[in-house]
């Protein structure tokens, strides 16, 4: 990361934390918008934050590993999350669960070599009408299985060539 | 031709079945043949095997077609659906007259699926804001009291009566107070929440603006799941129309009465959904469970009185003050009174939300409404409550859907969300897994919680692979009797529940081999 690039992301985070410093209990809703502008929370601006909050580093960091959400390294070029509660495991996930982490090679919580995919699980989408559910950015699918689960990787590997032609 | 409005709807599981596509369709061709006909994004029905069910205005009412996904739609546009084509394979007719609909008495959801979730005037025409409007002419304790009266009790799970917890703030003096709804739906096999706040998002608004002017709160908090993005951008909308239109805000609809509201975000923990725990959250903390007492509605967010309901429970607090507690009350039976909206999912062919009063059977909601297993194949086990609820076999589906008589049989309604699970579920795998979500969901508080759900999985995978069962399975049940006990909260006093009734029902689910 070049030296300006780095010093424009802090600024970016610093910028955040005094838009909520004055709300009341502002931490999360920071740490939220932090991590949508850069997809994770880059643990060296942690003081940055705790001073800014006047919180301690400690506590940020602990924040930060109690939610599941919340990430300190950069994820992939999109993030699946694969729907493991129970409604969707009496219709597949299982199976689906196996077969993604098969042909992604990877296992939950991590990132495809080339950098395109990340394998987080979740615990109900609130779409189990129609399980097994995943969801990829803000869209949800309904009925996955295994086909409809590489059709869906196989769009996002694609749109990625489309973007960049 | 006069404008025909064709209603398309915009909840999540619609989007995922193609919704979206469909309404550009829809939209493209109507206005590229000039055909008069309007494209509104209502929300849905809660029939979920006919989504994307499409409608359409005319003088003897809404008439359905569905499903019709983006795969068939230019068969469908083909078809001439809006001159109303009775012929055509996806013809439902009246869509209040589908019987799974037609059975409901839907009271909580009663716009739901019929408005556009966006239109104010939809709301308006359709009773909205009146409970509002009648609140503000009634005294604190005239509100609290109606609510107290209609026999409400929370619909987030643990069925403690809305009005004494009311009045309990209502009755603690303090400058600032606040209402907190939450929003955190974290029970697997439960949508009910997340319908209503994309179907009719102004109906929550209206709940705890009519809650906040009871108990003295001029600030509320929406404490909303990360994993429902399109109720957070419909409800945002919704605060913007409501406060525009002074239904929110300071000097409400001139009464001089002030109450706005904020969306938090979680992030993606389960426990939030347990109400200290979402306090800490809200105020930017780990979510660690607080012991109770204080109670929160004494000392609750920031350490101020709190009204902490979920979306359920606030969203049916209007249509007790339009209509009055004793209708509300009249539902029901027993100490269970009102509706419950239950959703269906899993392994079931019609899976949806049946908003019906309690009393029924789980039996007549698996059956009648759920027409069984979508596999074909016969039930073994459904799951009510939640992760957290017992597993039920089929010798125990006649129990009412009434929350004592759930209690009674080691069972809980909860949320209302009932899983079916057909033959080849392997309970011993279901078990297992209820200890592994404990154990990634424990806020880490409690040692049987947080260490004793790490070993049940041990334990049940000792079992599964034969060894030492017997001994094993004392140990097992001795786990759960500890958790039981020597836990603060539900979520490792209740985890023992789905594994015990698991190992209770189908043993030989637990035998080595099987
Ligand atoms: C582990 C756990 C998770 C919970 N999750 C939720 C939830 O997601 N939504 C909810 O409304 N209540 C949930 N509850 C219940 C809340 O603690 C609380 O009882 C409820 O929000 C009160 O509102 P009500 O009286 O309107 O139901 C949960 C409880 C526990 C122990
Ligand atoms: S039972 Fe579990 S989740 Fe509840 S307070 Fe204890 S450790 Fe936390
Ligand atoms: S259980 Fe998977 S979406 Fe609800």
């Amino acid at each position: 990361m070049s030296i300006d690039k780095e010093a424009s992301r802090e600024e970016m985070v610093l910028a955040i934390v005094s838009k909520y410093k004055e709300i009341p209990g502002p931490l999360l809703v920071v740490l939220h918008e932090i991590q949508q502008e850069l997809g994770f929370i880059p643990p060296e601006f942690i003081p940055g934050i705790a001073e800014g909050l006047n919180l301690s580093r400690a506590e940020i960091h602990g924040v930060i590993s109690f939610y599941h959400f919340f990430r300190s390294t950069p994820a992939g070029r999109y993030t699946i999350q694969l729907c493991r509660a129970e409604s969707c495991q009496a219709m597949g996930s299982r199976e689906l669960e196996r077969h993604a982490k098969k042909s992604l090679e990877i296992d939950f919580h991590q990132t495809t070599a080339d950098g395109q995919i990340t394998l987080e699980p979740v615990y109900c989408l609130g779409n189990c009408a129609c399980s097994p559910a995943i969801r990829v950015g803000d869209a949800i699918h309904a009925h996955v299985g295994a086909e409809s689960f590489d059709a869906i990787v196989n769009e996002l590997i694609s749109e990625k060539v489309e973007v960049k032609n | 031709m006069a404008n025909i409005k064709v209603y398309v709807p915009r909840d999540t599981t619609a989007c995922s079945l193609g919704a979206d596509s469909v309404a550009v369709s829809l939209q493209h061709y109507f206005s590229n043949n000039d055909i008069d006909c309007e494209v509104v994004r209502s929300g849905s029905r809660g029939l979920y095997w006919l989504e994307p069910l499409i409608e359409i205005e005319t003088d003897s009412g809404r008439i359905a077609y569905g499903p019709i996904g983006p795969n068939i739609i230019d068969e469908f546009i083909a078809a001439k659906f809006w001159k109303i084509n009775k012929e055509h394979w996806s013809y439902l007719g009246v869509v209040d007259e589908i019987p799974y609909l037609q059975k409901q008495q839907r009271v909580t959801f009663a716009r739901v699926g019929v408005i556009d979730p966006l239109s104010l005037s939809d709301y308006e025409n359709h009773f909205g804001f009146s409970g509002l409007k009648q609140a503000l002419d009634m005294s604190s304790q005239e509100i609290v009291s109606q609510i107290k009266d209609s026999g409400l009790r929370g619909r987030g799970g643990a069925a403690f009566p809305t009005g004494i917890k009311w009045q309990t703030v209502l009755d603690t003096k303090s400058v600032q107070k606040y209402v907190v709804c939450n929003a955190d739906e974290g029970d697997s096999g439960t949508y009910s929440d997340r319908m209503l706040m994309e179907s009719d998002p102004l109906c929550l608004i209206e709940g705890m603006t009519i809650a906040g002017i009871a108990v003295g709160a001029d600030k509320g908090y929406i404490y909303l799941r990360d994993e429902y993005p399109l109720a957070f951008s419909v409800l945002e909308e919704a605060i913007v129309l409501a406060r525009n239109s002074n239904f929110l805000g300071e000097n409400i609809l001139d009464s001089g009465k002030n109450f706005d509201l904020e969306i938090r975000l979680g992030a993606g923990a389960y426990i939030c959904g347990e109400e200290t725990s979402m306090l800490e959250s809200l105020e930017g903390k780990r979510g660690e469970v607080r012991p109770k007492p204080p109670l929160p509605a004494i000392k609750g967010l920031f350490g101020k009185p709190t009204v902490i309901n979920n979306v359920i429970s606030l969203a049916s607090v209007a249509a007790i003050i339009v209509n009055g507690a004793s209708s509300y009350q009249n539902y029901g039976v027993n100490r269970s009174r009102g509706t419950l909206p239950f959703q269906l999912s899993g392994n079931i062919k019609y899976a949806g939300l049946v908003e019906i009063p309690f009393g029924a059977t789980l039996k007549d909601l698996l059956y009648e409404y759920g027409g069984g297993s979508r596999s074909g194949r016969p039930l073994k086990a459904v799951q009510v409550g939640g992760p957290l609820g017992a597993y039920l076999p089929e010798s125990q589906w006649d129990t009412p859907l009434d929350y004592e008589a759930f209690a009674s049989i080691g069972g809980m309604l909860g949320h209302g969300g009932i899983v079916a699970f057909d033959d080849t579920v392997d309970m011993c795998a279901q078990a297992r897994f209820s200890m592994e979500f404990c154990a990634i969901e424990s806020c880490g508080k409690c040692t049987p919680c947080r260490i004793g759900s790490v070993r049940g999985v041990e334990v049940i995978d000792r079992i599964k692979a034969g060894e030492n069962s017997v001994k094993n399975k004392e140990l097992l049940l001795e786990l759960c009797d500890t958790m039981v006990t020597g836990s603060l909260c539900a979520m490792g006093g209740l985890t023992p529940y789905p594994v015990r009734s698991a190992l209770e029902y189908f043993a030989e689910d637990f035998e080595s081999g099987s």
